[in-house]
């Protein structure tokens, strides 16, 4: 532990480092941090599908996976008892523009060997798909949802893939693309006038409506029921 | 003097003993009613407070002990805009709480003013992007702006101290005139096309100077697609 901060320490000291050029962050990488244990047992058992590792700020282990197979390995380090990184603590997106690859980010970290790891899928722009990691992770759900409002990445399998942060009838596009422009496609007369237009059924799934209106959902009707019961005895 | 020291025949003190002035004094005022009715109204505006940002923070610390918005008949905050009669609408409004800003304005009653505090929600402020209400005059009328990001309370008090001023200056022989609301507009944003685009318009010191505008080629980043139309 004291080791990692340290070598921490010196990576902060060493100014920004290239993440961009593996080569020399991977050179660093012989004093920065020790070899990643997950990541010599990731090659072992998926050989190909491992594309790529480096070693980024602050001694950040990235793999870079094969997208096809992500839901494979990463279903792999969440159950095998030797990694066991039951904690997703975030999942988010990276669009480097001019029509390079998106990568989806996985930053998985083990309670048990107190070990972190962040896997990294590349998806060219044509085909923005990836499977699902909500029934890995449930805390995947919003963020798969976020990361499909904000970058048009469509998550296979999801349960109930829709927009969070933008409004449901929003119809410019995926706003942190980088080929999204700053102000929007649409005029800003053409935006309030969508704005108003929201209604409320637009937020919510017909389950989360019925919350509001019907008592039943909320358990009210069998307290109705026990009431009478309890004045008869 | 005498009237008021005559003993009344059931053996009681004079109904007009304790008049307005005192004892003796008489116990009506005349005065006009524009005057009375624009002296509670000011004297007891209950603010709405819409705070959706750091604006929101200088509002408490008007409301707290140190500024005591109390003084000024900003008695509570009313956080519902059934009893509310002046909206602080504090912060930065994205598109999607648009609607939401609009429908606690339609369900204030009349008479109710409002304020727009601080930068964002005047013009936008330094958020000039895809998300932001570009300035809250486009979905509600505004009676005051204050300048600021954020405004000091200070600079609330004055704000809502206008407001009590051009309540001052209301008749209530042209009430109604200043006050009917057409029940088309519920719901609708206050300005037309037009206006909404003079007054979203970017302003000299902001993306006029950015590279998304492409009015001023700063980088490779700039690109044709991003230009505006």
């Amino acid at each position: 532990m004291a080791d990692e901060t340290r070598s921490g320490l010196d990576a902060v000291e060493e100014g920004p480092a290239a993440s961009e050029d593996a080569e020399s962050a991977a050179s660093g990488a012989g004093t920065l941090a020790p070899e990643h244990p997950s990541v010599k047992a990731l090659r072992a058992r998926f050989g190909e599908a491992i594309h790529s590792h480096e070693v980024g700020c602050r001694g950040q282990h990235v793999v870079f996976v094969d997208a096809a197979r992500s839901r494979e390995i990463l279903e792999w380090l969440r159950d095998d008892p030797d990694h066991h990184y039951q904690f997703l603590s975030d999942l988010t997106a990276v669009d480097y523009g001019g029509g390079r690859p998106l990568h989806v980010v996985y930053q998985l970290f083990s309670m048990t060997h107190h070990r972190s790891l962040r896997v990294k899928c590349v998806l060219p722009v044509t085909a923005l798909e990836i499977d699902s990691v909500e029934p890995l992770w449930k805390t995947a759900d919003w963020l798969e949802r976020e990361v499909y409002d904000l970058f048009g990445i469509r998550f296979n399998g999801h349960p109930d893939l829709r927009r969070i942060l933008m409004p449901e009838n929003y119809a410019e596009g995926h706003p942190l693309r980088k080929d999204f422009p700053l102000r929007g496609r649409f005029s800003r007369a053409e935006q309030t006038r969508r704005a108003l237009s929201q209604e409320v059924a637009d937020f919510y799934i017909p389950e989360e409506m019925e919350i509001g209106r019907d008592p039943q959902v909320l358990g009210h009707e069998q307290d109705g029921d026990a009431l009478p019961s309890g004045e008869n005895a | 003097m005498g009237l008021t020291d005559k003993k009344l025949p059931g053996g009681g003190t004079s109904a007009r003993s304790g008049g307005l002035f005192g004892a003796g004094g008489p116990t009506f005022l005349t005065t006009k009613l524009d005057f009375i009715v624009n002296w509670s109204r000011r004297n007891s505006l209950w603010p709405m407070p819409f705070g959706t940002a750091c604006c929101a923070i200088e509002m408490m610390a008007s409301a707290a002990s140190n500024f005591d918005l109390a003084r000024f008949g900003m008695e509570r905050m009313s956080f519902s805009p059934r009893q509310a009669d002046v909206l602080i609408c504090a912060g930065r409004v994205p598109y999607k709480l648009a609607p939401v800003l609009r429908r606690i304005w339609d369900q204030m009653p009349q008479p109710k003013w409002s304020i727009s505090m601080g930068a964002c929600a005047s013009s936008g402020g330094v958020f000039d992007n895809y998300s932001m209400v570009q300035g809250i005059d486009t979905i509600i009328p505004v009676d005051v702006y204050i300048p600021g990001c954020p405004p000091r309370p200070e600079a609330l008090i004055y704000g809502l101290m206008m407001i009590q001023e051009k309540i001052k200056q209301e008749s209530l022989a042209q009430h109604f005139d200043n006050r009917a609301e057409d029940p088309l507009s519920v719901g609708r944003p206050r300005s037309d096309d037009a206006e909404v685009e003079a007054l979203t318009g970017p302003f000299g010191n902001s993306t006029r100077q950015n590279r998304v505008s492409g009015l001023v080629q700063t980088d490779r980043i700039s690109r044709p697609e991003d230009r505006l139309p």
